[in-house]
């Protein structure tokens, strides 16, 4: 395969166990370089373990998965510093300034021009007035936009997100999906969104797998989905999938 | 780039020791905490000194033994709770998954909380020898050059058992944070800090003398009673830090690994 055709994220019969609990049971997905893709399911759907064997943080039971052709976790290192992740899971040190957080990220990532980095990113994301204040001090919008600074210090190529808006008001939610999509344009990133918010993922991805218990319950367009559900949201979807009602499967495949 | 996480980055060390040191300017607290405990010990065990050698033999008579003791004891314990507490820090802050997902590696990592633990044993031992010049007129800085192996001894056993603590909380989560606080007080009565090893039961001797720290307080005694520098004892020492400091990193990897595997690693819980 050459360098062209690599996947951005390939996963191939992916499963990962906790003791006796299957958190995601054999699933299969290939990411198109520059495409964002959503990644639905609800509570304990195996979103957020999908997307820490993705980034290396879990390690499988069985089935592998690769980034821009590097087996994780095993060649983490080979590209760890083309991609980055938000998540709720993890926080920014509180009692450091935000310019102080973002230095220490941009220095481990090897980012080249660090105030330069960290002055673009301030502007883009309005967080200029704040760099100087204690990350800590911050409203939990503040916090979310200072995260995704650090999300995208080092230009990924691969952004993971987590429930990037959870803790958003909608005016806030809707103008870091805006910012999200424009990077992605900008830079040709791939992103992969795991979200409970069906209109984000409606909004800003061309494709949208569905999971339930660990398996991918659907994996389609927003709007093809749509049309063969015979629904007119993609929550109205989501809720046939959840009740059992999904049309996919993966082993089907 | 190596797939292995073998490669070594002083500019990452140097970010995370960056991390660390804003922190400590940050909080005025985190700094008196630093020197607090150590004065108090050292104010403690002088004064006890003071009134043994007023009133009893020979040997306690010797000057500043008590003190030299809880000094060494002191670069031993604080230079293993800097190493854990720098740690510690990324897990109270939930930063750790973000290290792990950076291109940092654990021995980068691991040489950043090194660097702090000396930090953070300067800033809290300077003042404390300082003040015990001025209250008990034991100089600490004219033991010399063995105060440089003993500090090196000390610091390589302090090392070695931080990994190994940071690896049961990378693996085990917020639930071995007791560890971090504890775990060295083990070494208190079995590398004989304030009495010889002679003093210990025959089959008890032989534990003692298979943990580095005991050779270097053998030593501490044997320059302020008898006037000698035991070489020997200290490069016994450094031989059994050597084998300490190597299987620490091998139980960390290991715990790392296992951290994976239960999905310790973002969670950081309990």
């Amino acid at each position: 395969m050459d360098a062209q055709n690599i996947p951005a994220v390939a996963a191939d019969n992916l499963v990962k166990h906790y003791k006796s609990v299957a958190a995601v049971a054999g699933i299969s997905f290939r990411l198109t370089p520059g495409s964002m893709t959503g990644l639905l399911g609800g509570n304990g759907a195996g979103k957020t373990t999908t997307i820490a064997m993705i980034m290396g943080l879990v390690q499988p039971t069985s089935g592998t998965v690769s980034v821009l052709g590097a087996q994780m976790p095993q060649q983490r290192y080979r590209v760890l510093h083309r991609m980055n992740f938000e998540s709720p899971y993890v926080a920014m040190p509180l009692r450091l300034t935000v310019r102080q957080n973002l230095s220490v990220f941009a220095q481990l990532y090897a980012v080249d021009d660090i105030g330069e980095r960290i002055a673009s990113l301030a502007a883009d994301l309005d967080l200029t007035e704040f760099l100087d204040r204690q990350t800590g001090k911050l409203s939990a919008g503040q916090k979310t936009r200072v995260s995704l600074a650090k999300a995208l210090l080092n230009r990924p190529e691969i952004l993971l997100l987590d429930e990037p808006t959870a803790s958003l008001d909608p005016d806030t939610a809707d103008w870091v999906r805006s910012r999200l999509d424009s990077y992605r344009i900008a830079h040709g990133a791939t992103i992969l969104l795991a979200s409970h918010n069906m209109n984000e993922v409606e909004r800003l991805c061309e494709r949208v797998i569905i999971m339930k218990t660990g398996r991918i319950e659907d994996d389609d367009t927003p709007a093809r989905l749509l049309n063969r559900y015979g629904r007119e949201t993609l929550e109205q979807v989501f809720l046939d999938v959840a009740r059992g009602q999904g049309q996919y499967r993966e082993a089907a495949q | 780039m190596s797939d292995t996480g073998v490669e070594f980055s002083i500019n990452r060390v140097a970010a995370m020791v960056r991390r660390y040191w804003y922190l400590l300017r940050s909080s005025w607290p985190r700094v008196l905490d630093l020197v607090y405990w150590p004065t108090v010990q050292m104010l403690m065990w002088g004064f006890l000194q003071l009134y043994v050698s007023q009133n009893g033999g020979p040997l306690v008579r010797t000057a500043g033994i008590f003190i030299g003791a809880v000094l060494l004891w002191d670069i031993l314990f604080r230079g293993q709770l800097g190493f854990s507490i720098s740690f510690l820090e990324e897990m109270w802050s939930r930063n750790l998954g973000n290290l792990m997902m950076s291109p940092l590696r654990p021995v980068e990592f691991i040489a950043a909380l090194m660097i702090m633990s000396i930090v953070r044993l300067l800033i809290g031992m300077i003042p404390v020898t300082l003040l015990a010049l001025a209250f008990f007129g034991f100089n600490f800085w004219s033991l010399g050059f063995p105060l440089v192996a003993f500090f090196c001894n000390l610091m390589l056993t302090s090392w070695a058992i931080g990994i190994f603590v940071a690896g049961l909380l990378l693996r085990n989560g917020m639930g071995a944070e007791s560890m971090a606080w504890t775990i060295m007080f083990l070494f208190l009565p079995l590398t004989c800090v304030y009495y010889p090893v002679t003093v210990l039961p025959h089959w008890l001797q032989y534990v003692s003398w298979s943990l580095p720290p005991t050779y270097v307080f053998e030593g501490m005694r044997a320059l302020l009673i008898d006037h000698v520098f035991r070489a020997d004892l200290m490069l016994e020492a450094f031989a059994f830090n050597i084998v300490l400091f190597a299987g620490a990193s091998i139980a960390f990897l290991k715990l790392l690994q296992s951290a994976r595997v239960q999905g310790s690693l973002l969670q950081g819980g309990e």
